[in-house]
């Protein structure tokens, strides 16, 4: 089970561009439609689960995916095939890339990405934003626009503020308890 | 003493790392813009690569930062440290597994939790691209026009959604035609 975990993630995680996300649809054809190791419903408990757990979603993936199928044998091959090609290929890019930098045509070419690279950043907070607010739940009396003040503070804490992100979350989190708390206990 | 440094800092991002990839991109960022471990420049150039070339940015990222900073052994230390609070917490998850389901699926403190942790990952992702709008990414109007042009064909598709606008969206062709445009303009 080792090795056909390990087979099966090391594919994936070669032939996939564009970060964990981009992934999903691959495991899901390998390991539901081809081998058959879960069944969708559990697939979509998995992603489910991944998204809410802190960490990569691929790696979150292979672990649920591992253990599910070959415990902790598959555990072992499913993380070593999702992070082994991404850890090689960018160490022999970082091996070769501090000679090259100094190049001009190679810093030419990276003044052209870097603008690039901000944008593709930000872009994605459009389409993020819209699906964030359509998972609406009135229940703790902030609804319409006004969720996007937290993204808003956020930012301008980290960006402006200097505060390190650790402390934004956590503080969203124990808000978030505290705010619950008080609803439900008014409601009873 | 660097490696504990390094070790300490990706478990400490893994462990955080609520929103995927993107989001964890301003917790590295961040970090290693404390301990002074690389310029702005160098990071972008990192996310760059990360994104052009197969598997996780998140991993992607670790394994570039830890080689810079702590040689093979730095680049194996950061990736096995960002994984690990992952496999401690998802194990965790998968041995309680049906008892998880029954009890957080429903459950308001939970559910509300994670409604909210959107939308602060929203403004962790924004505040990852406004910390690299400084003059050492932006260096001049063509800078901008590059920035507008890769945001516009990435939400193009958002208002109108067809084969061609699909194409176009790709972040990894996005990447390689500005980059042939900065060799084209800058060498």
């Amino acid at each position: 089970m080792f090795w056909q975990l390990f087979y099966t993630y090391l594919k994936i995680g070669t032939f996939t561009l564009g970060g964990g996300y981009a992934m999903l649809p691959l495991i899901q054809r390998e390991v539901v439609d081809r081998k058959g190791w879960i069944d969708e419903k559990e697939f979509l408990n998995m992603i489910a689960l991944a998204q809410a757990a802190p960490g990569l979603i691929a790696v979150n993936s292979a672990i649920f995916i591992g253990w599910r199928v070959g415990g902790w044998k598959g555990v072992a091959g499913a993380v070593l095939g999702a992070v082994l090609p991404s850890f090689l290929i960018i160490l022999a890019i970082a091996m070769v890339f501090s000679e090259w930098k100094e190049l001009p045509a190679v810093e030419a070419v990276f003044k052209g990405v870097r603008p690039a690279v901000v944008a593709l950043i930000a872009a994605p907070l459009v389409k993020m934003a819209r699906a964030a607010l359509k998972n609406r739940d009135d229940s703790l009396e902030i609804s319409g626009y006004l969720p996007l003040l937290i993204s808003l503070v956020a930012a301008l804490l980290i960006w402006l503020g200097h505060v390190n992100p650790v402390w934004v979350i956590t503080a969203t989190i124990l808000i978030t308890l505290v705010v619950v708390d008080i609803v439900e206990r008014r409601r009873k | 003493m660097i490696y504990w440094q390094l070790f300490y800092t990706f478990f400490k991002i893994g462990l955080f790392g609520f929103g995927g990839g993107l989001a964890i991109l301003s917790l590295i960022q961040m970090e290693v813009e404390q301990y002074g471990w690389m310029t702005q420049q160098e990071f972008v150039d990192i996310v760059a690569v990360s994104q052009v070339t197969p598997g996780p940015i998140g991993i992607n990222c670790a394994t570039y930062v830890g080689y810079t900073i702590g040689g093979f052994w730095g680049s194996v230390l950061t990736t096995s440290a960002i994984v690990l609070p992952s496999l401690i917490i998802m194990l965790s998850v998968c041995k309680a597994y049906f008892w998880l389901n029954n009890r957080f699926s429903g459950n308001p403190y939970f559910e509300q939790t994670l409604r909210m942790l959107r939308f602060t990952v929203i403004g962790l992702i924004a505040s990852a691209a406004l910390m690299l709008m400084k003059p050492t990414t932006f260096i001049d109007l063509i800078s901008w026009i590059i920035f507008g042009a890769v945001a516009f064909f990435t939400i193009l598709p958002q208002v109108y959604k067809n084969k061609v606008t699909e194409t176009l969206s790709h972040p990894i062709l996005l990447i390689v035609l500005s980059g042939i445009a900065g060799y084209m303009i800058y060498a």
